[in-house]
């Protein structure tokens, strides 16, 4: 009795108190739910309910009233346009982080070597501050076809001509019925009847005076040269007299050379000697054996000039946006990568060092592997953007190579706003997507799971 | 001897590295120069030749083009619309981002764990799927094609990661230092505010620059969302890109002032700056 009023007497303040603890927990949770409130609301009206929605439009048709099952998700796969962005998407996938991983694990590697790291580091991040559209902008001048214009095409082509040269004379021709007779691929031959002793006189026309080569003299003296008995010699002349006044077919006085000139002298077809023009456009065969020569002037000399690549042509365009992205996002790979070398043992790489590993040995056996769970956050990381990847391909791409570029983010967009107005297969592009970074959706859960424990 | 030897290898080694460092170093920062260079030259001098010709010329170079953008309304309009949305979609995510971390580290409500795990999942979500459903919402609620559209999308698509991120490093504060301060009868809002958000100062800047960089840098969303009285640099430049090759004296410039500022930031807070893209490349 007295033990239950103690009981009861001792009870009733620690009622009171739990009541009021319960009380004041139900005050917690309220305020609780007032700090999380706005965010759950945001989340769940555009984010949560915009997944579930779009996954339910993908099951009906382009204007949303009768329900087509898989249909979109079929089409997907028959429509060329969505097929082609399936591909692209694919490739970037396996080229985009592969490569990025590999280039910022050599540079993070390579630029620890040097004291201006800090400042290499910072100048290959910075483009992650740029937007893709500035960057769509800086490599559609870039990649410009233009050699006048894009500087990648202006080093390619300077490249080219230095180790191949240059054509002298795109617009040079013969005149018919002058002793010059085309060849088929566009080079220009005598008759087949010269033999050593001969001189001939090949006149071209369709050169302006003002394209002519610095240095080009009149080709007159050269012409009335005499071949010695195991010689054949020539000029190759601008057949146009400055002024008027020349006749066809013959080097008059004031008419120029064509310095620079490819010259081969052929037999039965086959060149046996070469030589280029002198500055009067003269040339001379020596030392030849007897017989009869054609003398040719190779197609090389009127070719085209080179124009460079076609960066943004439908074959290279996926490949020159990827070149965008690897400027974008190298800076990112390696500065990740650095952090992780840096927090490597460094007694390791000395015990290596001690025991006469050279540095190659020393990246492949050691600093390689125990940077793997750095270079696999690296790259699955980089595989979850690319697959994003859209505003690249919409800048960088030209309007009329937009559909050989086109990748799934593009895709989407085109077929749901840009024209295509079909939400039902947009939908489903859409959820395509979401599905592609489940696997990143399920790893950092399971992640963060296991982190909590 | 061989130690010499060893010397020179690892001298003329470590030579070949510098030489490549700053071969790859002018690459990076070439297109970056064309652009900069492009942007200061006329309309006519850019028909006749590549930017790369105007070293060689400086006098072509001029700032006229910026003083034209400068009078240009649909640019300088782009420019302060790009500004109040990225302000506030910075402001809003950093806010609600922080009750909730706290909320999610901190307090006690029910469904706590299931809701941050749909947090964590939410992570990867990409924009697109959110596009569609989210523009017929704002359709009904006159939301669509107006500033606080396209900030309210920002907000909902930075949330994940802010909350994400905050959380986490709340979870990391000591535990006695939060019943200290709730002992001496301190609200959960006088807490919030006196004590963690102090403390959580560091992640709240990165988080703050890279929610900043990622809308002032963001095309898709605002080519959606924004009309043509609300939409920022980046739509509007991309407007001009059908005429690519004719108006790079209108298109450079803007490229240029769009980038400046991200770049300017970048340079102005390094650290948070890697810090918060790191984080949140997983966005």
């Amino acid at each position: 009795m007295t033990a239950t009023t103690l009981v009861s007497e001792k009870a009733s303040p620690r009622a009171a108190g739990a009541a009021r603890g319960r009380r004041s927990r139900r005050r917690a949770r309220t305020v609780a739910l007032l700090f999380v409130f706005p965010a759950l609301l945001l989340l769940g009206a555009l984010v949560v309910y915009p997944v579930l929605f779009s996954v339910g439009r993908s099951f009906f048709d382009a204007s949303g009233t009768r329900f087509v099952g898989g249909d979109n998700y079929t089409e997907m796969f028959r429509d060329p346009a969505t097929l082609k962005a399936i591909r692209n998407t694919t490739i970037w996938v396996v080229v985009a982080p592969a490569l990025l991983t590999g280039l910022g694990l050599i540079l993070a590697v390579l630029v620890e070597k040097v004291r201006w790291a800090t400042a290499f580091k910072l100048l290959l991040f910075m483009p992650m501050a740029v937007s893709f559209l500035a960057a769509g902008i800086i490599f559609r001048l870039a990649y410009d076809e233009d050699p006048d214009k894009g500087v990648l095409d202006a080093a390619v082509v300077s490249v080219h001509d230095a180790f191949a040269g240059t054509s002298s004379y795109p617009t040079a021709r013969a005149r018919d019925g002058q002793g010059l007779t085309p060849g088929r691929d566009g080079s220009y031959l005598t008759g087949a009847d010269l033999s050593p002793g001969h001189t001939v006189t090949l006149g071209l026309v369709g050169v302006l005076p003002k394209d002519l080569p610095k240095g080009a003299s009149p080709a007159y003296p050269a012409a009335a040269r005499k071949a010695g008995a195991d010689e054949v010699r020539g000029v190759v002349y601008l057949d146009f007299t400055p002024g008027g006044g020349g006749k066809q077919g013959r080097v008059d006085p004031k008419e120029s050379g064509l310095p620079g000139m490819k010259v081969q002298a052929l037999r039965d077809g086959k060149p046996v000697a070469s030589t280029t023009t002198g500055s009067d456009g003269s040339f001379r065969f020596s030392g030849l054996d007897r017989g009869s020569y054609t003398v040719k002037l190779p197609a090389s000399n009127f070719a085209p000039p080179y124009q460079g690549i076609s960066w943004l042509g439908p074959t290279l365009v996926t490949p020159a946006i990827i070149g965008a992205y690897l400027w974008i996002w190298t800076g990112f790979a390696m500065v990740l990568i650095g952090a992780g070398l840096a927090a490597l043992p460094r007694d390791a790489l000395e015990a290596a060092r001690m025991d006469g590993a050279n540095e190659w040995q020393i990246f492949r056996r050691i600093t390689v592997p125990l940077l793997a769970p750095v270079l696999t956050v690296v790259f699955v990381t980089l595989v979850i953007n690319v697959m994003k990847v859209f505003d690249l391909v919409y800048i960088i791409a030209p309007g009329p190579v937009q559909e050989d570029a086109t990748v799934l983010a593009t895709q989407m967009w085109l077929v749901s706003f840009g024209g295509g107005n079909n939400q039902g297969l947009g939908s489903a592009l859409g959820v395509l997507l979401l599905l592609l970074v489940i696997p990143a959706m399920v790893l950092n859960v399971r992640r963060f799971r296991r982190s909590q424990r | 001897m061989n130690s010499a030897m060893n010397a020179v290898r690892r001298g003329l080694g470590n030579g070949l590295v510098q030489a490549f460092l700053v071969v790859i170093g002018l690459v990076w920062l070439t297109p970056l120069a064309g652009l900069f260079v492009s942007s200061l030259r006329s309309a006519q001098d850019t028909a006749k030749g590549g930017w790369w010709t105007a070293l060689a010329s400086p006098g072509q170079l001029s700032f006229d083009n910026y003083s034209a953008l400068l009078k240009n309304s649909g640019m300088t309009q782009a420019f302060w619309n790009t500004v109040l949305i990225s302000v506030p979609a910075t402001t809003l995510v950093v806010v609600i981002a922080a009750l909730a971390g706290y909320a999610f580290a901190w307090l006690d409500f029910p469904g706590r764990e299931p809701l941050f795990l749909l947090v964590v999942a939410l992570l990867v979500v990409p924009v697109q799927i959110g596009l569609l459903p989210v523009a017929k919402l704002f359709g009904q609620l006159g939301l669509f094609g107006t500033i606080p559209g396209v900030v309210l999308f920002h907000v909902a698509y930075g949330l994940p990661f802010a909350v994400f991120l905050l959380r986490n490093y709340f979870a990391e504060m000591p535990k006695e230092m939060l019943e200290a301060a709730r002992m001496d009868g301190g609200s959960e809002w006088r807490i919030f505010t006196r004590l963690v958000l102090p403390v959580g100062r560091p992640a709240i800047a990165s988080l703050a620059i890279f929610q900043f960089l990622w809308v002032w840098n963001d095309m898709l969303v605002a080519l959606l969302f924004a009309d043509s009285s609300s939409q920022p640099l980046t739509v509007e430049l991309q407007s001009q890109i059908r005429q690519f090759g004719s108006n790079i004296d209108v298109l450079a410039p803007g490229a240029f002032l769009s980038l400046i500022v991200p770049v300017v930031v970048f340079f102005a807070f390094q650290r948070h700056f890697v810090q918060g893209v790191m984080a949140g490349s997983v966005k």
